[in-house]
């Protein structure tokens, strides 16, 4: 076999792995790889207007596709600015897989052009790295890379690349398989175990399934919806869940958390047996941990052990795969004929109707300043609940997530564990390239769109038509919401008191912009930007600045302390609550 | 359970030139104790031995060996404090030795404690201690305060008793 270059053969393991698609901007340490991407067409590599929008772009390909986002950059700043969206994948077990360039390896350690310890730096947030210094090795580190970027619970893996190994010839052979002798995540769910969890599980007088990102990461959305209806048991989805189990069914209790639904904290907080599928117990959803679920006995099933027991101990947990540990407990419970008690379930939902009765996402809507909610509501009736929904992080990704009814996974894509504004519109240009029939839209706000503006321009090379729903308030809305309540409203660096005209700005870069300022004109507006197929098209809603998101947990606060919109007068919170965020 | 046990646990990991890294990494950024680490390859070049003494509750602990494991990198481990287990500490001790009395008592508890003077001026002894960090700490509280020059600690390390034992 004939020796082909570093930058050839990870061209070759690219296409090897099926990437069809690699986000990034070139530099000197990566002119080698820009060149053998340039000698073929399989791969086609999208080139953004910063390094952050690759990675969050890969990301939003990522979520909305199954397949793991890959990234190219440069080293030094190329590295630094990508950290950002890599820490966002990683908190939200997003597979990506990101190759940096580096110096070349006899100048490692000086101090070099363009130098930085990218291995040192993204260590903590990545799930593996890899530093390859010879190019024989090359090949068999990609399929390593792209193995533990996809299994267990997944997350980015970085290959950091110097020059002269992408220059250095060697034989190429991609291994078919990989074996780690370090590394072989459970899928199976221990027999045993999930034995114990379906008798608790039936055993309950009053049941809540509580399930997060992992139904969605592990394809387990399918069993999870067969074992819920099978049990007629409530669920709620958190923030990363949403989707897995479809919204608009009556079982569905809502989202939980400090923006959840009345009936899901509620129920979360009585619950006798909560069994927690493919979620983490994060501080956003738990509140105050000593009032988390006082009287639950709880069955954790997750792909990663280290997030058994890390907050909240655990009865039975199961290590395993989502679908394959649910789809063992269906068996069990189809074969054996179990069945819940009745009795108990009917009073429990009679309960859960009645907090449901409190209709805490209720809203007062008006005809002379557009309710954020409302805005929401209409994108909802518009795309028929069908269109893909990116976010940001603020009022507007809570709202999208209360109001937009996610059916199906892989529709509703935002930083949940991050929270990483400027996250939205690359991550919805990512969707779209992964999903190109499907409508995608980024709900945003003013601030954090500007974190990301210049992808419009890397949206309008590409033709990545995507609508642009921004909530503007002027306001860094969900900060200003938390100095309104717990800084007596001292709103200290919240107001924008310039904002561009984003109309004119989308037009400057080529595409549709529409600014609506009457409720009347909601659905309107969306309907015309959705019937221009081809066209990205920025709407910047002028929303009401003073709307907050409701309900709410303070911070500090347990599941049965939750204030609802003008209802309660509250607006203090605990002395320990401040400190946390 | 008792809070804060002391906990010996024994890591067997790839060696690679990162490995060491993760593993402290993961200690300062999660904010767990690591009171002392030592590491050296095993007899297998591929694989390094790592020993390191923590201490928390037992959830702590409990999350810091499922942190571990999640480490790429590490092959397998072992909480020797759960176990039968031998536990040894090198230390090197430079002591003042002037004067007969001083060089007859400083020889003296050398013995005592099984220790090994490795080097003697006319005015120094260098004493080789290994035991339970324990025994070396007792060394230390029998030796005259001002006589002690310098003291090196390896760090404790450990091996299960019996037919346990740790390998890829
Ligand atoms: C990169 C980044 N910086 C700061 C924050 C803190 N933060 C969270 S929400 C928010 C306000 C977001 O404002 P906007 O995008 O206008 O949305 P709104 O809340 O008004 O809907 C800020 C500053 C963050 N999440 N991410």
């Amino acid at each position: 076999m004939e020796p082909i270059t570093g930058a050839e053969i990870l061209v070759r393991c690219l296409k090897e792995e099926g990437v069809e698609h690699i986000f990034g901007y070139p530099g000197g340490s990566v002119l080698h790889i820009y060149d053998a991407l340039y000698a073929q067409e399989d791969v086609q590599h999208i080139l953004v207007r910063h390094e952050q929008a690759a990675t969050h772009a890969a990301d939003g390909y990522a979520r909305a596709s199954g397949k793991p986002g890959v990234v190219l950059v440069t080293s030094g700043p190329g590295v630094t600015n990508a950290v950002t969206g890599i820490a966002t994948a990683y908190m939200d077990s997003i597979p990506m897989v990101i190759f940096s360039g580096q110096v070349p390896t006899a100048l490692i350690g000086n101090d070099a052009f363009q130098e930085v310890d990218t291995v040192g730096i993204t260590r903590p947030c990545v799930k593996h790295n890899f530093l390859v210094k010879d190019v024989r090795q090359l090949a068999e580190t990609v399929k390593k890379a792209f193995f533990i970027a996809t299994t267990g619970r997944p997350g980015p893996v970085l290959v950091d690349l110097p020059k002269d190994v992408t220059i250095s010839k060697t034989e190429y052979h991609y291994p078919k398989k990989i074996k780690l002798r370090s590394y072989s995540p459970t899928v199976r769910g221990h027999a045993g175990q999930i034995r114990k969890a379906v008798d608790l599980i039936l055993s309950a007088k009053r049941p809540m399934i509580y399930t997060g990102g992992g139904v969605v990461l592990s394809e387990g959305s399918t069993e999870l919806v067969e074992l819920t209806q099978l049990l007629g048991y409530p669920i709620t989805n958190t923030l990363m869940g949403l989707g897995a189990y479809p919204a608009t069914d009556r079982q569905f209790v809502g989202m939980l958390g400090m923006h959840g639904t009345y009936e899901a904290n509620m129920a979360m907080h009585d619950c006798d047996v909560l069994i927690a599928i493919g979620a983490r117990f994060d501080d956003r959803v738990t509140g105050k941990l000593e009032k988390f679920c006082p009287t639950a006995r709880i069955v954790h099933i997750d792909i990663d052990p280290s997030s058994i027991s890390k907050n909240v101990r655990v009865d039975i947990p199961i290590v395993g795969s989502v679908p394959h540990v649910l789809r063992s407990m269906i068996n069990v419970i189809r074969d054996e004929k179990l069945r819940p008690d009745a009795e108990a379930l009917a009073l429990w939902w009679r309960q859960i109707e009645q907090w449901r009765g409190m209709e805490s996402l209720r809203y007062r809507n008006s005809d002379a300043v557009i309710k954020p909610q409302f805005v929401i509501e209409q994108l909802y009736k518009v795309t028929a609940g069908q269109a893909i929904i990116t976010s940001d992080v603020g009022q507007h990704q809570m709202w999208a997530a209360q109001y937009y009814l996610f059916d199906r996974p892989r529709q509703w894509i935002n930083s949940g564990g991050l929270g990483t504004m400027g996250f939205g519109l690359p991550a919805a240009m990512g969707a779209k390239l992964a999903m190109p029939d499907q409508d995608v839209a980024c709900v945003t706000g003013d601030g954090s769109i500007q974190m990301m503006l210049q992808e419009l321009s890397t949206m309008k090379q590409y033709c990545t038509p995507v609508k642009i729903v921004n909530l503007n308030n002027g306001y860094l809305g969900m900060v200003r919401q938390w100095q309104e309540f717990f800084y007596q409203k001292r709103y200290s660096m919240t107001y924008f008191e310039a904002l561009p005209n984003f109309v004119m700005l989308a037009e400057a870069y080529g595409h549709v912009g529409m600014r609506i300022e009457k409720p009347g004109d909601v659905e309107g507006a969306l309907r015309e930007a959705f019937a221009m197929k081809d066209r990205t098209v920025f709407l910047d809603f002028i929303t009401d600045p003073s709307e907050n998101v409701f309900p709410m947990i303070p911070s500090g606060g347990g599941q049965n302390e939750m204030l609802l919109a003008e209802r309660d007068e509250m607006v203090s919170t605990h002395e320990e609550g401040m400190v946390l965020v | 359970m008792n809070n804060n046990n002391r906990h010996l646990i024994s890591i067997l990991m790839e060696n690679e030139s990162g490995a060491l890294s993760r593993v402290a990494n993961l200690f300062s950024a999660r904010g767990y104790n690591i009171e002392s680490l030592t590491v050296a390859p095993t007899d297998d070049p591929t694989l390094s031995r790592l020993t390191l003494v923590t201490s928390g509750n037992e959830q702590i602990i409990e999350q810091i060996v499922k942190q571990l494991n999640k480490l790429i990198d590490v092959v397998k481990l072992i909480d020797l404090t759960e176990t039968d287990a031998i536990e040894r500490e090198l230390m090197l001790v430079k002591t003042k030795a002037v004067g007969g009395e001083q060089r007859a008592e400083m020889k003296r508890l050398a013995e005592i404690f099984d220790g090994h003077i490795l080097d003697v001026t006319d005015s120094t002894y260098t004493i080789e201690l290994t035991g339970r960090g324990q025994k070396l700490d007792n060394f230390l509280r029998a030796v005259e305060k001002d006589a002690i020059l310098e003291v090196v600690r390896s760090g404790a390390t450990g091996i299960a008793r019996g037919q346990k034992a740790l390998h890829a």
